[in-house]
C-alpha cells in the first residue's frame, strides 16, 4: 500500500491524491488489523454477555390447563402463564411453553410462539396445552383471538422490511377454522365494501379480529387510504364492508352488544390511543377511564371489565383492568404481564 | 462521451498511469481505491442492513410499538435526507475534501446504531436517531460515488462501478445473517446487535480513515481557479448534458414502481411463499451481487447507454412476468433474477455515465443532483402506481408500469441519443490487457 511513487508522478497532475494520512504501509495494514480485532473482540464479548444475561426457562410448578373456570392466562417472561382471578399477581403458574401472544377460550388456546426472531409459529392448542394445528406465519406477531366458542381462530402479523422507498408498513390477518378446517391467510383476499362502494386498493391492511357468538361474522379493523375503519366480516361469504372510522382492535363484549377498542386520539395515531367503547345498537362512543395511550387489543373478562397491557418507560408490560361503563378508574391487575384472556 | 469531456478542458480526473496501473492490472484494472471504498460499502452495508433487519422486529416486539407507529418513524424523513445529500456534495466540492464528507456520513451512520440504545422506548427520540442514520447515507452516498469517478479512468468506469457495487451488495446480503447469529448467542438480545453493529461500522470508517485516498482538485492557483459557488452549482443544470441527464435520470425513476410493491404483487399472485415475505429482497441482492460486476465491464464494452437502458428493459420484463403466464418458483426465481439485474445494470452504471459528463470540481454536486432527482422521482412513482392500484386493480397497473418504462426508455435515448454514440471505445491510454 505505498504511495509515495504514485503521488511522486501526479504533482504535475490537474488534480492529487491525497493519501490517507496514517502511518505508511505496514503500520497502517497493522492498525487497520489491531483496531478491527479490537472492536470485533469488543462485540463479541458484549454479545457473550447479553447472552448470559438471558433467564432460564421457567416451569411450571403446577400443569397449566387452559379449562373454563375462574382463572386467568397471559403471557409472562414469554411464556404461558396462568393465575387465579381472586389473587392473579400471586399464585402464577408459568408453563414451558414459550409465545408471545395468547388468547384462550372454552378450552381452545392460541400461541404465537417464536421458532426464532424472524420465525413465529401460529399453535392451536387444547385445554392441556397439546398442539392441535401449527403453521408458521410471516412477520412478527402482533394479535390473536379466538371465538368464544373455542371454534374460530384469528391472529395479525405485522410484515414490515420494504426497504427502499415504500415506507410505511403492512399487516396480515389470518383465520383458522378449527372444526371446518378452513384456513384464511390473508384477509386481503376477500371482497371489501368502503362506504357502501367496491374497494380494490393496494394498500389494504387489516389487523385485529374479534368474533361474533354465530362463529361466522366478526369485527376487525382494516386501513386503506390513511384511515382506518371498523369492518364486520362474513367469513363464509369472504366479504367484509365498513361500518366506522378511527376504530381500532375491536374486541366485542360477551353479550355482543359493545365493542371495546383503541381510539387514535384527535384521529392521529401518533398522538397515542384512548381505550373507548362503542355500542352498537346506537354507534354511540365512550371514552373509559384509562387515560394513558393503551396500544393492544382489550379483552373482556365479564360484561363489566375490561383488561389490556400497558407498558413502563423501561418497555416491562403490566395487565391493567377498567370498567367497560366509563366509571371508575384503571386498576394493575397482573405485572410482569402481558396479553391477558379470562379463562 | 468522455472524449468530449477532455476537449471541454474538464479533467477526467483519470489517475496517472505508471507504477499504479501495473497494480491495478491485477485486479482487473481496478483501482485499490475503488477496492478501499468497496471494501468500506461492504463493511457499513453489513453492519446497517443487521440493524435493517431486526428494526421491525426491535420496534414492535422488543418495544411493542404499533405497526402505524413504526410506519410513521419509517416514512417522514425522505425529503430531509434529499436536501442535505445535495448539502453535502457541495460542500464536498466547495471544500475538495470528499473523504471528509463522506466521513462525517459514515460515522453519523456509526454513532446512530448506539443512539438506538440510548433512545429507549421514546418514540421521538427513535425517530431522531433514525433520521441521522439516513443523513449519514445521504451524505456519504454522492461524495463515494464522486471518489470512485476521480479514482477510475473514464473507460473503466462501469467495471469500477460494477466492483463496488458487487461489494456493497456482499454487505447486504450477509448483514440480516450476521443479526441472526448475534440474535442467536446473545438470547435474543437486541442490544448486542446494535453494539455489534456499530463496532462494525466503526470498522468501516476506520477503513475509510486509512485506505482511502482523497481526490482533490488542483488547489486554486489562479483568481479564475476560485473555490466553488452556490452560483457554479446552480450553472450545472445549465449545462445541456447534464440537464439532459438529470432529466432522463428523474425520468426513469417515475417509471420504477418500487420494491415494495413489486414484492407484495409477487405475494399475492403466489399465496404460497407468503412465509418467505422477507426473504424477497435477499434474493435481489443476492441477483445483483451475481451480476454487478460483469454487467458493468460489459457497460465499458458496450457502452452504459445501451446497458443501462437494457436494465430498464428488464425491469419492463419484470413487472410483466408478475402477472405473466409463469407461476409458482420459476416465476420467483425469473423476477428477482431479472430484478437483480435491473438493478446491476442501472444503479451503479448510471453513476458511470453521469461521471465523465459532470464536470470535476462539481461532480459530487452533480451526483447528488442526480440521485437526489431519482429518489424524490421514486416517491412520486409511488403515490401514483398506489393511486393506479386502486383504480385499475394490481394487474393492469403493473402492465401500466410495464408501458411506462417502455416510454422513458424511449424518452431516455431521444435525449441522451447524441452521446450514445460517443460511447467510449478505445482508451487513449495505455492499459495492460485485462483478463
Amino acid at each position: 500500500m505505498s504511495t509515495s511513487t504514485a503521488d511522486a508522478s501526479s504533482t504535475d497532475a490537474t488534480s492529487t491524491d491525497v493519501p490517507a494520512s496514517a502511518p505508511p504501509g505496514r503500520g497502517r495494514i497493522l492498525v487497520a488489523v489491531t483496531a478491527s480485532v479490537a472492536l470485533l473482540l469488543a462485540a463479541g464479548a458484549y454479545t457473550v454477555l447479553a447472552g448470559r444475561r438471558g433467564e432460564p426457562a421457567p416451569v411450571a410448578t403446577v400443569p397449566v390447563t387452559l379449562d373454563p373456570g375462574p382463572r386467568l392466562l397471559f403471557v409472562s417472561d414469554r411464556h404461558l402463564a396462568v393465575s387465579a382471578r381472586t389473587d392473579p399477581d400471586g399464585s402464577r403458574s408459568l408453563a414451558a411453553l414459550e409465545c408471545v401472544r395468547t388468547y384462550a377460550a372454552a378450552g381452545t388456546g392460541v400461541c404465537i410462539h417464536p421458532v426464532n426472531a424472524w420465525t413465529y409459529q401460529l399453535m392451536v392448542l387444547d385445554a392441556k396445552l397439546g398442539t392441535t394445528k401449527e403453521f408458521t406465519v410471516p412477520g412478527l406477531p402482533n394479535r390473536a383471538r379466538v371465538s368464544a366458542s373455542g371454534r374460530m381462530v384469528a391472529w395479525t402479523t405485522f410484515v414490515g422490511g420494504d426497504s427502499y422507498n415504500s415506507g410505511g408498513f403492512s399487516t396480515r390477518t389470518g383465520i383458522y377454522d378449527t372444526r371446518g378446517g378452513a384456513l384464511v391467510n390473508s384477509l386481503e383476499e376477500f371482497a371489501v365494501t368502503v362506504e357502501g362502494a367496491r374497494h380494490t386498493a393496494a394498500d389494504v391492511n387489516f389487523w385485529g379480529v374479534t368474533f361474533t357468538a354465530d362463529d361466522n361474522r366478526f369485527y376487525a379493523t382494516m386501513a386503506t387510504g390513511g384511515k382506518r375503519y371498523l369492518v364486520e366480516g362474513d367469513f363464509a361469504a369472504r366479504t367484509v364492508r365498513t361500518l366506522a372510522s378511527n376504530v381500532e382492535c375491536p374486541s366485542l363484549s360477551p353479550d355482543g352488544r359493545r365493542i371495546a377498542f383503541k381510539q387514535a386520539i384527535d384521529d392521529q395515531p401518533t398522538n397515542g390511543w384512548r381505550l373507548s367503547r362503542l355500542d352498537l345498537d346506537t354507534m354511540r362512543v365512550t371514552n373509559l377511564a384509562e387515560t394513558r395511550s393503551v396500544d393492544d387489543q382489550a379483552a373482556w373478562l365479564d360484561d363489566a371489565t375490561v383488561a389490556y397491557t400497558l407498558r413502563a418507560a423501561d418497555g416491562t408490560p403490566s395487565i391493567w383492568t377498567v370498567p367497560a361503563d366509563g366509571s371508575g378508574e384503571p386498576s394493575l391487575l397482573v405485572s410482569n404481564a402481558e396479553s391477558p384472556a379470562g379463562l | 462521451m468522455y472524449l468530449s469531456t477532455v476537449k471541454s478542458g474538464t479533467p477526467t480526473g483519470a489517475p496517472p498511469t505508471g507504477e499504479r496501473t501495473g497494480r491495478r492490472g491485477r485486479f482487473g484494472a481496478v483501482s485499490a481505491n475503488v477496492f478501499a471504498l468497496g471494501a468500506v460499502s461492504l463493511v457499513t452495508d453489513v453492519s446497517s442492513e443487521m440493524v435493517t433487519a431486526v428494526l421491525p422486529l426491535y420496534l414492535v416486539l422488543g418495544l411493542q410499538l404499533s405497526p402505524l407507529a413504526y410506519g410513521a418513524i419509517d416514512g417522514v424523513y425522505t425529503g430531509a435526507t434529499a436536501l442535505l445529500r445535495l448539502a453535502g456534495g457541495y460542500l464536498a466540492d466547495r471544500t475538495h475534501r470528499r473523504k471528509l464528507v463522506a466521513g462525517i456520513g459514515y460515522g453519523l451512520s456509526a454513532v446512530a446504531k448506539l443512539g438506538l440504545l440510548a433512545a429507549g422506548r421514546s418514540t421521538g427520540a427513535i425517530g431522531l436517531v433514525i433520521a441521522a442514520d439516513r443523513a449519514g447515507k445521504g451524505l456519504r452516498t454522492a461524495p463515494r460515488d464522486a471518489l470512485i469517478t476521480l479514482s477510475t479512468p473514464p473507460h473503466a468506469l462501469g467495471r469500477a462501478f460494477g466492483v463496488h457495487r458487487t461489494m456493497d451488495s456482499i454487505g447486504a446480503f450477509l448483514g440480516p445473517l450476521v443479526a441472526l447469529g448475534v440474535l442467536a448467542a446473545a438470547a435474543q438480545s437486541y442490544d448486542a446487535v446494535f453494539v455489534t453493529s456499530f463496532c462494525v461500522a466503526a470498522v468501516g470508517v476506520l477503513l475509510l480513515a486509512l485506505f482511502v485516498r482523497d481526490h482533490r482538485g488542483a488547489l486554486p492557483a489562479k483568481p479564475d481557479a476560485a473555490p466553488v459557488r452556490l452560483r457554479d452549482a446552480a450553472t450545472l443544470l445549465a449545462e445541456a448534458p447534464v440537464r439532459r441527464l438529470v432529466l432522463a435520470a428523474c425520468l426513469l425513476g417515475l417509471a420504477t414502481i418500487g420494491d415494495g410493491f413489486l414484492y407484495l404483487m409477487l405475494q399475492r399472485r403466489e399465496e404460497v411463499s407468503l412465509v418467505w415475505f422477507p426473504l424477497l429482497a435477499a434474493g435481489t441482492s443476492l441477483g445483483y451481487l451475481l451480476v454487478a460486476t460483469p454487467i458493468g465491464i460489459l457497460a465499458d464494452k458496450v457502452g452504459r447507454l445501451p446497458v443501462l437502458l437494457g436494465g430498464y428493459a428488464a425491469l419492463a420484463v419484470t413487472y410483466l412476468l408478475v402477472f405473466g403466464p409463469v407461476g409458482g418458483w420459476p416465476l420467483l426465481v425469473l423476477t428477482l433474477g431479472l430484478y437483480g439485474v435491473f438493478y446491476a445494470a442501472t444503479d451503479g452504471v448510471l453513476m458511470a455515465l453521469a461521471g465523465p459528463v459532470l464536470p470535476e470540481r462539481l461532480r459530487t454536486t452533480g451526483i447528488a443532483l442526480i440521485q437526489t432527482g431519482q429518489a424524490l422521482s421514486y416517491l412520486v412513482s409511488s403515490v401514483l402506481f398506489g393511486l393506479a392500484w386502486t383504480l385499475w386493480g394490481p394487474q393492469a397497473a403493473s402492465r401500466v408500469a410495464a408501458a411506462a418504462v417502455l416510454v422513458a426508455i424511449a424518452a431516455t435515448v431521444a435525449l441522451l441519443r447524441t452521446r450514445a454514440t460517443a460511447r467510449p471505445a478505445v482508451p487513449t491510454q495505455p492499459v495492460e490487457p485485462t483478463r
